[in-house]
């Protein structure tokens, strides 16, 4: 099982176009991916590609989440989403 | 559906109905599918799957089906700009959401709690968990929850083979042809291709009429048969006969030519209007948002006599905060420098519920807890907006006027001037759209500075005819005999409560009866000081006034007064004005 933990950069927290960016490029992976926030339980955690569990998560600007996939490649699919939340999608 | 041009033998050449904006076009039809109807729920006789289909093959199905809308809604994401296109991006990756489609998989087995659905039956049962958990969240989730519901109907649509709901897409303009249409269609309504509203229900004070004045659409309601032409027929809709006709000749198609040229001569307003002989009648227009105020001056409006600060709430779940309101004000406000802006305070309940504010069970809600009685059940929301208001107020130049809606009484009208004058707001006012505030206006115009007569509720209530019902919208006309005596009375009372003050107790219309030229001479008649509508009315009312004195109003408001029915006094008076059938009105 790999693991990362990343802050959402978002000033909107992950809500509409960053959740969207997000379940988009999770659904794109043959891995599943699952988002928790940060000090729940792992077998708590929610389906990354689902943008109605993103946003009801309720993740604002600030709050760390936590990612968990398993499987070949998994390392490297859960950098690339990291990235994603660590970006500020609204600053443009 | 039916692409044919062609229309069947059996079908009506001509319909008819009730014209609510005037103007003469001819354009094909295309019909907004009907509402989505809810799936059956398996027992009951109801086979819980197709003949011949599998819980595995229903489910492929879902999944095609959600990949469809996906697809449909991310094509039509292309093609907006901003904020629109945002929202329909992610729309469109919820019609795919795997967390709704894998509950919607799961009620496929005959192992879901209450046995196995069909797929159109799992997806609508899905959806409306996912909607409610949503809107369990409150804020800003719960307002997500009408796009879940919407993508929930577009894939029971797909599932079923039918078009999906909502106002139909087209390259070339058409007339849009409905049962009637909701507001949230209004939303999606583009009026650069509808050409023409027609619809076979709703009457003169629905949401097609209201938004085909707004839009300066030509429109007919309460057609019975306009929703079952075929698409692609061409048609014919004068909007100010209310009639319809299918497959026009040459003399029809010059008389839409003859519209389009007169129209382009009444769409400019000189923004001070008066009659033949000088009187002085502003005209105000009614605006729900800053970018409709600016809309507005620009139209020549001479202030706002109608700012529906619900339309900073709808879509909400949570009360806006102060900040937020004075913000959404302020920009009404800076549209009109020096000018009369009239607020009327939040008018939620019936037609326009609130979550935070109204009770969605009431068994009669037009009767319930609405307009200014909500304070009574949620305190506190009127105050914060009431100081909004004046915060607002105080860093612009408009001159502001408040105004209570639903006012009953005459302490009604003294328990909300005090709180006005808590919130330092110095003028306020009351709508008159209860049968009681018109009977009794003498008593609650000692209380108030102003009235503001509602024409769309105080027909409904004087009728007691709901607005959005078809059959009953002869009975839901504004030139009906009870409501015109209801706007003299409520003039003659404000008069006796001038003297008894000394100070001047103006009274304004701001329903949509402002709207129509020839009511509106009528109004002006029977002692209104001010008529306020939407903006695209502003032109052809102005060129209408114009060519009576106050005196001729005057006349023509009594033979209004004394004719025995709506009919009788919408041509009486109708006969009386020349001007209107020169101008195509």
């Amino acid at each position: 099982m790999s693991e990362r933990t990343a802050t959402i950069a978002s000033s909107v927290g992950l809500h509409a176009r960053p959740a969207a960016i997000f379940a988009e490029a999770a659904g794109e992976l043959d891995l599943e991916v699952t988002i928790a926030m940060e000090g729940e339980p792992a077998d708590e955690a929610m389906d990354a590609a689902s943008i109605l569990t993103l946003m009801s998560l309720g993740a604002a600007h600030g709050d760390r989440v936590v990612l968990r996939a398993e499987g070949a490649g998994a390392d490297e699919a859960l950098d690339r989403l990291v990235q994603i939340l660590e970006t500020d999608h609204d600053a443009a | 559906m039916n692409n044919g041009v062609s229309t069947a033998a059996t079908l009506p050449v001509q319909f008819s109905g009730v014209g609510v904006a005037s103007g003469r076009v001819v354009g094909p039809v295309r019909q907004m599918p009907k509402p989505v109807q809810e799936p059956a729920a398996p027992g009951h006789g109801v086979a819980a799957l197709p003949a011949g289909a599998t819980a595995e093959s229903e489910g492929l199905r879902i999944k095609d089906a959600a990949k469809s809308v996906k697809a449909e809604l991310r094509a039509r994401a292309e093609t907006a700009s901003g904020e629109g296109r945002e929202v329909l991006e992610a729309t469109a990756l919820m019609a795919a959401d795997p967390m709704l489609i894998k509950s919607a998989i799961k009620l496929l087995s005959a192992e879901a709690d209450g046995g196995a659905r069909t797929a159109e039956r799992a997806v609508w049962e899905a959806g409306a968990a996912v909607a409610a958990k949503l809107t369990a969240l409150g804020g800003y989730m719960a307002e997500r929850a009408t796009d879940v519901l919407d993508v929930r109907a577009r894939i029971v649509c797909e599932l079923r083979g039918l078009p999906a709901p909502g106002i139909p897409s087209a390259d070339a303009p058409f007339i849009l042809a409905a049962e009637d249409l909701a507001p949230a269609d209004t939303a999606t309504l583009d009026p650069a291709k509808v050409l023409a509203l027609v619809t076979s229900s709703g009457g003169p004070q629905s949401h097609t009429a209201i938004l085909a004045r707004a839009l300066g659409l030509p429109a007919v309601v309460a057609a019975p048969g306009v929703d079952e032409i075929a698409d692609g027929t061409e048609i014919y809709v004068d909007g100010a006969a209310g009639t319809i006709t299918v497959e026009p000749g040459d003399e029809l198609r010059a008389a839409a030519e003859a519209w389009s040229v007169q129209a382009s001569a009444l769409a400019a307003f000189s923004g001070s209007n008066t009659l033949a002989d000088g009187f002085v009648l502003p005209l105000l227009a009614n605006v729900g948002t800053g970018a409709d105020a600016v809309k507005a001056a620009a139209a020549g409006a001479e202030g706002v006599g109608l700012l529906r600060t619900e339309f900073c709430f709808l879509d909400r779940s949570e009360e806006p905060t102060v900040a937020e309101q004075i913000e959404a004000y302020g920009a009404v406000f800076a549209a009109f420098p020096g000018k009369k802006v009239v607020v009327r305070t939040l008018d939620a309940g019936a037609d326009k519920p609130l979550p935070f504010l109204t009770n969605a069970d009431e068994p009669n809600p037009a009767l319930g807890v609405r307009g200014y009685r909500t304070d009574l059940t949620s305190p506190g929301v009127l105050a914060r907006q009431l100081e909004a208001i004046a915060a607002a107020e105080a860093a612009h130049s408009a001159e502001v006027w408040v105004m209570a809606p639903m006012i009953s009484t005459a302490e009604e009208a003294a328990a909300f001037a005090s709180m006005c004058t808590a919130a330092g707001l110095k003028t306020p006012g009351v709508m008159v759209e209860v049968p009681s505030a018109a009977l009794t206006s003498a008593h609650i115009l000692r209380e108030a500075a102003f009235a503001s007569l509602g024409t769309n509720d105080l027909t409904q209530y004087a009728m007691a005819a709901d607005r959005q019902l078809g059959p009953l919208a002869t009975l839901n006309d504004p030139w009906q005999p009870a409501v015109l005596a209801l706007v003299k009375l409520t003039a003659d009372g404000a008069s006796l409560a001038s003297a008894a003050t000394g100070l001047p107790k103006p009274v304004g219309v701001c329903g949509e009866a402002a709207a129509d030229p020839a009511l509106a001479v009528v109004l002006a008649g029977l002692g209104v000081a001010s008529l306020s509508m939407s903006a695209r009315a502003l032109a052809a009312v102005a060129a209408v006034l114009a060519t009576v004195t106050l005196a001729q109003a005057q006349e023509l408001a009594a033979v209004a007064l004394a004719a025995p029915s709506a009919a009788a006094a919408r041509a009486a008076v109708r006969d009386g004005l020349p001007i209107l059938a020169e101008l195509g009105l």
